[in-house]
């Protein structure tokens, strides 16, 4: 591991503008770039200088239309993409590549049809040598937390599409990582099985305490998830705003009617004028 | 799988009806011989194919062609497999020896390995090696290009998955492309296993001293046309029995792939 402060980082830092929290934030996002190169030698800008600072225990929600780079941003962070230009820090280290201190809840479940749930779930213990017996404790404590006791030597294509995304949480979680990321976790589910999913993610981050980025298409679920809503536009995507959601919690699905929360759906829904509306 | 009355009836349906067709068949083509009055040379009936086979096996000269046509098949399935199978792997898994090794690979799989089985025997012998070599040969394709196919199949969304929780490139081999490619390599199985009787034969025809190949060009230079019958109807039969053995080894090991359609409800 590299020593925090490097050359590179302090050239990168005096770019964040509150450099007094650089202690204490969990990830540092400086000069994030990422340009894909297309068979015809155009490039498309999917990243343009993406700075931000995720603190401990925060709830951050990126929001944005398609092609805004708000998966890229994900990928990149969880290490399965390269970035072009620009640095990311984890608890003071560079990040370089996928990180055990990292949890991924990705679009679809992705599950592997031959692995059980329980089986499923200890896929991220199993690739980094866990202790099987400390470990599987824990998963089944997971798989019970999320409503499926019972179901731990179910195969996946036993399960409801619902059913199966919360194993995909379990799995995330199962090697306790301090950083969440989830890519749209519940878009492919219908609008009641995602409410209850939406519900069962802040019961477990309000117990957990983990620092988690979700990306969504959906302003409202954005809102009424985070502490602080990213709001990314695309060609190029960039951060056009960030939004302190200061609504009280516990929060309820009752808040969504109050002109307050109107008022945070409005000041996000004004930057995609331009851009086009969100989908959703 | 369980007493569900409507499968229980629908096997039975099944099995009546192709029982029913068989009957039907044998007893048309039986009619047809005799109705014509076609020479038992051209065509025997089935009750003449049936005589011929049941002498074959109480004079015991079937056992033991059959004994070295089966050990044939077997042998050269499984060098073959086996072969096929690993440089499958070293090519699926590297994109330098597929550029170095593939071209040749399928200037090989070009040639009718019926045109290379005279030079087979002669290399091998009128014995049971050459049949097996030759068997081998035609074994080898299938798990070749399906394990390079299978190796192939992960999702990306799967390997990204592995990668993202800091698998290894072994972890993802082992824990993910070598089971997506189970299904691929029980395709090629099933295909080499039924080319593999064809293998044996062919390699008996070119030149052997035993065998139910051997036997076949024995009795049709005789005329005995009701004796050849009897021995295709073993030939189906070991065809038939192997491509249900590697059936049911499929749904033993890549059970998952039959499982889809049995959701429970609920979110």
């Amino acid at each position: 591991m590299r020593p925090f402060v490097s050359s590179s980082l302090r050239r990168a830092a005096s770019t964040v503008a509150d450099a007094d929290a650089a202690g204490e934030c969990l990830v540092r996002i400086t000069g994030l770039q990422k340009i894909y190169r297309s068979k015809d030698g155009s490039d498309i800008h999917a990243l343009a200088d993406i700075n931000l600072d995720i603190q401990p225990a925060e709830l951050i929600s990126v929001v944005g239309p398609s092609g805004c780079g708000k998966t890229t941003l994900l990928k990149i962070l969880a290490g399965i993409l390269d970035r072009s230009a620009g640095e990311v820090f984890m608890q003071g280290h560079r990040l370089r590549g996928p990180s055990r201190a990292i949890g991924v809840v990705f679009q679809a479940p992705v599950l592997l049809p031959w692995r059980t749930v329980l089986g499923n779930v200890m896929v991220p213990v199993e690739i980094q040598r866990r202790d099987r017996a400390e470990f599987e404790a824990r998963a089944r404590q997971l798989i019970a937390a999320v409503g499926l006791s019972g179901f731990e030597s179910k195969y996946p294509q036993e399960l409801s599409g619902g059913m199966q995304q919360r194993v995909g949480i379990c799995r995330a979680l199962v090697h306790d990582p301090s950083f969440l990321l989830m890519d749209e976790p519940f878009g492919a589910l219908d609008a009641m099985t995602r409410e209850a999913l939406n519900e069962e993610l802040l019961r477990i981050w309000s117990t957990s305490r983990k620092t988690i980025l979700l990306v969504t298409h959906s302003i409202a679920e954005a809102v009424y998830l985070a502490d602080r809503v990213v709001v990314m536009t695309p060609r190029p995507g960039r951060i056009v705003d960030v939004i302190f959601v200061d609504l009280p919690r516990p929060r309820t699905l009752a808040m969504q009617n109050t002109s307050e929360f109107g008022r945070f759906v409005a000041r996000i829904r004004r930057h995609f004028g331009a851009a086009g509306t969100l989908d959703a | 799988m369980n007493a569900d009355p409507k499968s229980l009836h629908g096997l039975v349906g099944r099995v009546a009806l192709s029982v029913g067709t068989f009957v039907v068949f044998i007893l048309g083509w039986e009619l047809a011989v005799r109705a014509l009055a076609i020479p038992k040379i051209v065509l025997p009936p089935p009750s003449a194919v049936a005589v011929a086979f049941w002498e074959g096996v109480r004079e015991g000269e079937l056992h033991w062609h059959f004994a070295v046509t089966l050990y044939e098949i077997l042998a050269g399935f499984v060098v073959g497999a086996i072969g096929g199978l690993l440089l499958g792997f070293v090519i699926g898994l590297s994109p330098l020896l597929e550029r170095i090794f593939y071209p040749y690979v399928v200037a090989f799989q070009t040639v009718p390995k019926v045109a290379i089985a005279p030079i087979i025997v002669v290399w091998f012998g009128y014995g049971v090696a050459s049949k097996v070599v030759i068997t081998a040969t035609i074994a080898f394709f299938p798990l070749l290009a399906n394990t390079i196919m299978g190796l192939r199949a992960a999702p990306q969304d799967q390997v990204e998955m592995m990668v993202s929780y800091t698998a290894t490139r072994w972890q993802v081999f082992r824990m993910v492309r070598l089971l997506q490619a189970l299904p691929y390599i029980f395709v090629g199985l099933d295909v080499a296993i039924v080319l593999s009787v064809i293998g044996a034969i062919v390699g008996e025809f070119v030149g052997a001293k035993a065998g139910l190949g051997y036997l076949i060009l024995q009795k049709n230079f005789n005329f005995d046309m009701a004796g050849t019958f009897g021995i295709l109807i073993v030939l189906s039969a070991i065809g038939v029995g192997l491509h249900a053995l590697v059936g049911l080894a499929q749904r033993r090991i890549v059970f998952w792939m039959d499982m889809a359609g049995e959701r429970v409800m609920g979110a």
